[in-house]
């Protein structure tokens, strides 16, 4: 009978540590629960702003719109390349969260794998949006979110440096007379430009404009106009007229570059408009010139709402509320002014330009720019881009020539859909 | 599972003892057995919890991703149309394939020979006894104890080539600027060089200890026979440190086969797949764009662990034979 106690003992060890197991699987079980159960008042919603806490604007923003709707929302802030990951695992577990705002080119990713919504479906009106930017969240005709705000590319310029260089901005009107300037402010002892051609989605979307000015065509990879692009970075990279690092480079640390003053062009997004009036040198703004002249079109950046699909369809008049008071022309103005976005409609486009003339110049930019995963490209786009980012990488390091780097993608793409 | 063998000697003696005249006892006896059973299991539970959570499952998963034609839909829906070998068939015939094995085996060899060298080195440094030798010691530790994610971002800060410490300080003396983590050259030898500043302190800690353990009358006996010093290291030290430098060299073998973040932090396994390891690849099939690809990425994962555990199976044998 000695021996009763430890059993006891041992047994009641193996019992707690099965609870813990237990609580563990509940724990999330619960989460689970919450985001797709029946007739509970909390719901979820994720982002890719983890840099907003609570307390933030935008968090006071979503918090707000579920307290219209008459819910609590609980709401996570990710990084944008964890969110549709984990958005996708989510759907498989049966517990994506009720509202979802998530990078524009995700959202044909996200279509696919069949996880959300219609826009239609859920009665939202989409009308108001500008048709290049809700083409990126477009598959087949019918829209699968709303656009936050839409964002792009431009050429940010360092004034002094310019003028200590004896450049014209506005004789910046096309590839030859942008690599004449970068020469000039290099014999002038400054650097030329700076840029992002890291290996990842970043590294495609600053290359695109540049691939689009020379006509490019993301079917043909390799084709002269593609090769034409690729060569004029490389060339850049290696006459020294932009830094090595690019490689490197993320659009944040590019811009960190170009905020040291030492660049003329910076290649970098609406978004740092708010960084450019800290940077402590007087800086303008030209749309990216293309191959032969004009502007270049530059590809739509910026985020969708989106509505996953719910086992539970008593959720989704809800979630209408919340999205419908997002997209709000009141809140967007609120939203795209937080984030340095320009607004996806016109009427909170020209309030925007009424408040601050300066993006005049951005709105033009994202009336001309395009969606990565528009024309029909859908689930091709991120195959092709990340075989892209690779040839731009391999052709930059040097290990390849520009038009051997592009013929190895485009048959690595086309090996990809073989 | 010791416990299990630890009570089976009590048992038979029990058992032979049932006799007609015994039945109490042997009902005792019996009763006694089954508690002896339920608390060996009681106690066994946890751990066996814990490893089929921890890794059979996820094992089991990776296995069955690796054998299933996946595509975003049939990942969220969960059916998936069984592929067979096509995943591994997909990832052979990538041509990225070779280029990433070469660079792990690389990495890998080159990482653990500097590695255990070094180690070794500043082991038998240490284990002679001198003033500030435990702080010195302590100190050597720390690229052990900084997180990954800040010893790499501090790599690759140092090794920028515009804007790195170490690329001004050849500037300083007169060397042109290297671009270490941007040329295809030189991007694989930038991550060995910083992973083989990270694993020196675990072979230094286990050696140094290993050496702690060897007596010291064989030195003094070995001296007393007029051995010089490198005569002590190669027949004393060496031969008797064999088995701790075997672990070492198993367990960095494991480690360093499977480093993925601090290649990820500095290069992204670029540029093009200069750097590009098994590791790095797999995530990057998986998770390193909009549209993941899970089945080859787990067929990767899966080589990855069949080369570990073709490494582990040598180490056991090599172990029996020593023993032998």
């Amino acid at each position: 009978m000695r021996h009763l106690p430890r059993t006891l003992l041992a047994a009641a060890l193996a019992g707690a540590a099965l609870a813990a197991v237990a609580a563990c699987s509940s724990g999330s079980g619960s989460a689970s629960t919450a985001g797709s159960g029946s007739g509970g008042s909390t719901y979820t919603f994720w982002d890719p702003y983890p840099q907003f806490d609570a307390s933030s604007n935008w968090g006071k923003t979503v918090a707000a719109c579920g307290t219209t709707a008459g819910v609590t929302i609980k709401r996570t802030g990710m990084d944008t390349t964890d969110l549709g990951n984990k958005a996708l695992l989510a759907a498989q577990q049966g517990n994506a969260p009720d509202v979802m705002l998530v990078d524009n080119p995700v959202v044909s990713t996200l279509v696919s794998a069949g996880i959300l919504n219609k826009t239609t479906d859920l009665g939202l009106d989409t009308s108001a949006i500008q048709k290049n930017i809700i083409g990126a969240g477009t598959v087949d005709g019918a829209a699968y979110g709303v656009p936050i705000g839409a964002n792009t590319l431009a050429l940010y310029y360092n004034k002094n440096v310019l003028k200590a260089a004896g450049v014209d901005p506005a004789s910046v009107k096309d590839w030859a007379s942008l690599t004449a300037a970068l020469q000039k402010v290099k014999a002038a002892g400054k650097k030329g430009i700076t840029f992002s051609a890291i290996g990842t989605e970043e590294g495609s979307f600053q290359f695109l404009p540049w691939f689009w000015g020379a006509s490019g065509d993301l079917t043909k990879l390799n084709n002269a106009h593609g090769v034409a692009a690729l060569s004029l970075w490389k060339s850049w990279v290696s006459q020294g007229l932009a830094p090595n690092d690019v490689l490197q480079n993320t659009q944040t640390t590019s811009w960190q570059e170009f905020a040291t003053g030492s660049y003329a062009f910076g290649e970098n997004g609406t978004w740092q408009l708010g960084n450019a009036a800290k940077a402590g040198f007087p800086y303008g703004v030209i749309s990216i010139p293309g191959q032969n002249g004009g502007s270049a079109p530059a590809p739509t950046g910026g985020e969708f709402v989106t509505v996953p699909v719910q086992k539970d369809n008593s959720r989704y008049a809800t979630d209408k509320k919340i999205v419908d008071c997002l997209i709000s022309a009141q809140n967007l103005l609120a939203t795209d002014t937080t984030l340095s976005y320009v607004a996806p409609t016109a009427e909170v486009q020209t309030q925007q330009v009424q408040a601050n003339p300066a993006l005049k110049p951005w709105v033009d930019a994202v009336a001309a720019a395009r969606g990565r995963t528009s024309d029909g490209l859908g689930t091709k786009y991120p195959v092709i881009s990340q075989q892209l980012w690779t040839a731009v990488q391999s052709a930059l390091s040097g290990s390849q020539n520009p038009q051997a780097a592009l013929d190895a993608a485009q048959q690595a793409v086309a090996n990809h859909q073989g | 599972m010791t416990l299990a063998r630890a009570d089976r000697p009590q048992r038979s003696p029990a058992a032979s003892r049932a006799t007609a005249t015994a039945t109490a006892d042997a009902r005792d006896a019996r009763r006694r057995r089954l508690r002896g059973r339920l608390t060996t299991w009681a106690f066994v539970a946890p751990l066996v919890l814990y490893l089929a959570a921890f890794y059979l499952y996820p094992l089991y998963r990776n296995v069955d991703l690796s054998l299933h034609h996946y595509t975003v839909r049939s990942f969220v829906d969960g059916d998936a149309p069984f592929s067979g070998l096509d995943n591994f068939r997909q990832v052979l015939g990538d041509p990225t394939f070779w280029p990433a094995l070469r660079n792990t085996m690389v990495f890998t060899l080159v990482s653990i020979a500097l590695q255990y060298g070094a180690g070794l080195a500043l082991a038998v440094f240490f284990n002679r006894r001198f003033r500030l030798s435990g702080l010195l010691r302590a100190l050597f530790l720390i690229p052990w104890l900084l997180p990954l994610i800040v010893s790499s971002s501090t790599w690759a800060w140092l090794l920028n080539s515009e804007s790195g410490l170490v690329n001004f300080g050849l500037h300083l003396v007169g060397v042109a600027p290297v671009d270490w983590l941007t040329s295809p050259a030189w991007a694989l030898n930038s991550v060995i060089l910083a992973n083989i500043w990270i694993g020196i302190p675990f072979n230094l800690v286990i050696l140094h200890s290993g050496l702690q353990n060897i007596p010291a009358d064989l030195y003094e006996a070995a001296s007393l026979d007029g051995a010089n010093a490198w005569q002590q290291f190669r027949r004393i030290t060496f031969p008797l440190l064999r088995p701790v430098s075997a672990i070492v060299l198993l367990l960095g073998f494991v480690y360093t086969l499977k480093v993925f973040d601090l290649i990820w932090i500095m290069t992204k396994g670029g540029p093009g797949d200069s750097s590009t390891t098994l590791a790095t690849w797999s995530y990057r099939l998986g998770f390193g764009s909009l549209l993941p690809q899970f089945g080859p990425g787990a067929a990767v994962g899966n080589i990855l662990i069949l080369i570990a555990l073709v490494f582990g199976l040598l180490y056991i044998r090599v172990q029996r034979r020593q023993e032998a």
